[in-house]
């Protein structure tokens, strides 16, 4: 187990890591499919769906036409059989940077599924593939798994849910998700997690970038009692672009952890981070990014924002914004804020007769409005604003 | 590209000369319970400092080098072949006709009896482990102003000196301020009585003569209520093939109303490992101002702090860094709120020149139950070189009822328009550089005594000099 002596584990309440009580083996057993199917209705007409139960798929569907143009969307217990040659190639074949390369490898140990989407060269896809993991079982360990490879100049959107059948449910969760795209590929990826409040979550994501390829991603994080979220972005190719934007809210004493690294490895690439997160009751969250830039990597733009919202007294926001640049033509920044709700802003709607806890809620949602808007695509946007609103609803 | 433009050189010669060792008292090579008991004999110490030291350097053995987080170049400090205490006296001298010949000639060629005359309240001159000379003119003398060395301090007040001293830096705050307690001798001891404003500025000089030899000054500064001072410190050694080094201890303690402002230009030789920790307190209403500048040493880790454990009270920490080849310079700083109103701003700015690396690390740590405390962070880099090196790590914690902290970093590069601009303008290509990088710096030297950024603003004239590829 990592230790807070470990700059990457750095303010993280480690004590509260233990894997005991577990289980990590599953019962094989059937799970009300059409409950969760129907809950899993996040967007319409998606080109492909699959439903994970307890890691398990309970339901799969994808475009005919896609399928016939080369697009892979199974789940790997499918690819393995039909695919290992690609698989071979890129299962778990990065190299980690940010702390968890023990939490991989018991990843790599106990993984059971997850899914594969494969797009072939110079495919556009509109619209987005959709992945639905349920925590179903109390209780389980569970290791879900994305692998994306988006092959010279196709374009794709996937997004990720990660959620629990019921609120509070316990379970211990190590993701791993790995997005490759291909020269001149875009790659863009929403995950919204919503675990269960008592569950611990490990989130582990990377990303690779060819020659002028793009990979746009987006988290929300609500759910969890412990998260730790890691997000290293390497880009590889001349010209490449990384968007990171995240946004969580936590409450009660929900510790969100989240680590990333901008990695520019090439000449001429750009990146740009946005992380926000509001804060309530007694939680706590870390935010620790860095940008690198190697001497080879001229002419980059780096940036790195994080704002935190202190909604109440007690809340503890950690920030750890870091930069080691050793190329000279570069464009670098970061900045980090803390503050609460603006006291000026509250005011004026008050004295326009709105009551103080629906202001409060509208400032917050002003606050990541900002990162919502970059979406361009209302219905997920619609979809975001209902999950914040839910989480508030307990406030 | 030529990196090390020869004026720098020529200004490194400033102090790089040696005189010859004469040394009454030397305690040998290597560290041990010998060596403090060495120490504490010659010094004629009362028996809790002996203890004091004793335990430090079992805190300092049990101590791993900080390497998890900080440059692997500690590692090449050999510990076992410093000498840790070098004197030729135990008494500093009130006149430098009394100062022996060889030292008086070191600080003369460095400009310090010349200073003195010119613009001080008071001069402590430190060769080696010892003060060889440390006075203060008279009139401030009268207002119960207490300056001189440490070991001297100790001596002579020893209720005001052991009730503050290690209580701002505890032994065992870190591996290097354990070395420093078990092997501490020299340094300032400054006491400012209540409602004393002092004037001029106090200043201390520290000098390294002797090869692989280990400096570790302990410097305590206490600003009774309302009282004012401000205290220079510069440091220079000559360049040896071996390591040297510096591990000093700086307490300064502001007590209701006061403060203080404390003044460093660092310009040891590139051999000398500088590693000091440096912190204040500041009471209700207190101000600590650190300005500190990081020109010369091999590796430099010093991140001034302070404690703001009054209402109100206001911490500042100023810094320059500027790193050329085969120097890291990693500095930063960090602000404890431990009190309602506090505030606290931080600007850094560093220059990275040739294959040099500059490094900011900050602290600003907001607990919860603190009301209305502020803090803004600016750092900014300049590289100059394609092997320049810059990083920065803060590290902020905020909880507490509008508080407010805000953090800015920039990395950027002198563009290539403005110099062309200046060219076109008929100057040099190195005028044109080294015009940038003050500009670079200028709103933050601006905020300095008019001595410090002229000699600054100087020492990057001849640092760009020929820098630019």
């Amino acid at each position: 187990m990592p230790t807070r002596k470990n700059e990457e584990w750095r303010f993280a309440n480690i004590n509260s890591f233990t894997l005991d009580g577990y289980d990590f083996v599953l019962p094989e057993k059937a799970i009300g499919s059409q409950e969760l199917a129907e809950k899993s209705d996040v967007i319409s007409n998606p080109s492909g769906q699959i439903i994970f139960a307890d890691n398990k798929p309970i339901l799969q569907d994808v475009d005919n036409d896609l399928k016939t143009k080369g697009v892979i969307w199974e789940p790997l217990s499918e690819a393995l059989k039909h695919h290992s040659d690609i698989l071979k190639d890129y299962f778990m074949a990065q190299n980690l940077h940010l702390g968890s390369e023990k939490f991989a490898a018991l990843h790599s140990a106990f993984i059971s599924d997850g899914y594969l989407l494969y797009v072939p060269k110079g495919l556009v896809i509109d619209r987005p593939f959709i992945a639905n993991h349920w925590a179903v079982s109390d209780k389980a360990a569970i290791f879900p798994h994305t692998l994306v490879i988006a092959e010279e100049s196709s374009t794709v959107t996937l997004i990720d849910t990660f959620n629990a059948k019921l609120p509070t449910q316990e379970n211990f969760i190590c993701a791993f998700s790995h997005f490759l795209a291909g020269a001149n590929a875009t790659i863009n990826h929403r995950a919204f997690q919503n675990w269960g409040t008592k569950t611990l979550g490990i989130h582990i994501n990377a990303a690779t970038t060819g020659k002028d390829a793009t990979v746009n991603s987006l988290g929300v994080n609500l759910g969890c009692q412990h998260l730790r979220s890691e997000h290293q972005s390497l880009l590889q190719g001349d010209g490449s672009h990384i968007e990171m934007l995240s946004l969580c809210v936590a409450n009660n004493d929900q510790e969100l952890d989240q680590r990333t690294l901008q990695s520019h490895r090439a000449a001429h690439t750009t990146s740009n981070l946005l992380y926000k997160n509001a804060l309530m009751d007694k939680s706590k969250t870390i935010f620790s990014g860095l940008i690198k830039v190697a001497e080879e990597a001229q002419q980059t733009d780096a940036y790195q924002t994080n704002r935190n919202l202190l909604l109440s007294t007690t809340a503890e926001a950690n920030a750890l914004p870091g930069l080691e640049i050793k190329a000279d033509d570069v464009k670098c920044s970061h900045g980090a804020t803390t503050g609460q709700i603006d006291e000026d802003q509250l005011f004026y709607m008050l004295a326009r007769g709105i009551d103080p806890h629906k202001a409060r809620e509208l400032l917050v949602f002003g606050f990541f409005e900002e990162i919502i808007s970059k979406i361009g695509d209302n219905e997920l946007a619609d979809y975001i604003r209902e999950l914040i609103q839910t989480k508030f609803q307990h406030m | 590209m030529s990196t090390a433009p020869q004026a720098i050189d020529i200004d490194q010669e400033k102090g790089n000369f040696q005189m010859p060792e004469e040394h009454t008292f030397d305690a040998g090579v290597g560290l041990s319970e010998g060596v403090i008991d060495y120490i504490s004999d010659v010094k004629n110490e009362d028996q809790w400092i002996r203890d004091f030291r004793k335990k430090a350097l079992k805190t300092f053995n049990a101590k791993a080098l900080p390497t998890h987080w900080a440059s692997k170049d500690l590692e090449a400090i050999d510990f076992d072949k410093i000498r840790y205490y070098l004197a030729s006296g135990q008494k500093p001298k009130r006149s430098w006709d009394d100062v022996p010949d060889d030292i008086k000639e070191t600080f003369d060629r460095l400009g310090i009896p010349e200073n003195e005359r010119k613009f001080l309240a008071g001069v402590e001159a430190q060769f080696d482990s010892e003060a060889a000379y440390s006075n203060i003119k008279e009139a401030v003398g009268k207002q119960g102003v207490i300056f001189m060395g440490s070991t001297e301090g100790l001596k002579k007040h020893p209720e005001i000196f052991r009730k503050w001293f290690g209580k701002v830096i505890p032994t065992g705050d870190n591996k290097f301020s354990a070395l420093n307690s078990a092997t501490f001798s020299g340094g300032s001891f400054i006491y400012i009585p209540p409602g004393v404003k002092v004037s001029h500025p106090l200043q201390a000089y520290f000098r390294i003569n002797a090869e692989n030899f280990g400096q570790f000054e302990r410097t305590l500064i206490i600003a009774d209520e309302g009282s004012e001072v401000t205290y220079m410190e510069g440091c220079t050694a000559p360049k040896f093939d071996t390591a040297t080094l510096h591990s000093a201890v700086v307490e300064l303690v502001a007590l209701k109303g006061a403060k203080i402002e404390y003044i460093t230009v660092q310009n040891w030789s590139a051999n000398v490992f500088n590693l000091v920790t440096k912190r204040a307190i500041a009471e209700e209403e207190a101000t600590v101002k650190w300005i500190d500048c990081n020109i010369g040493s091999r590796l430099t880790m010093k991140y001034p702090g302070v404690i703001l454990k009054g209402r109100k009270a206001r911490g500042e920490v100023l810094s320059i860094a500027l790193a050329n080849d085969g120097q890291h310079q990693d500095t930063g700083a960090k602000m404890i709120h431990a009190a309602d109103e506090t505030t606290s701003n931080i600007i850094a700015k560093s220059i990275s020149v040739g294959e040099g690396r500059s490094t900011y690390r900050g602290m600003v740590h907001m607990p919860k139950h603190l009301k209305g405390c502020k803090n803004n962070t600016e750092c900014d880099a300049l590289l100059i070189n394609k092997n320049s090196r810059t990083d920065t790590y803060p590290a902020i914690t905020v909880r507490g009822n509008k508080n407010s902290v805000q953090h800015e970093a920039s990395v950027s590069k002198v563009s290539a328009e403005q110099i062309f601009y200046m060219q076109q303008r008929g100057l040099t290509e190195g005028e044109a550089m080294s015009l940038s990088v003050n500009g670079f710096v200028n709103d933050l030297t601006r905020q300095f005594p008019m001595e410090y950024s002229v000699e600054l603003k100087r020492l990057i004239d001849m640092e760009m000099e020929g820098s630019v590829g």
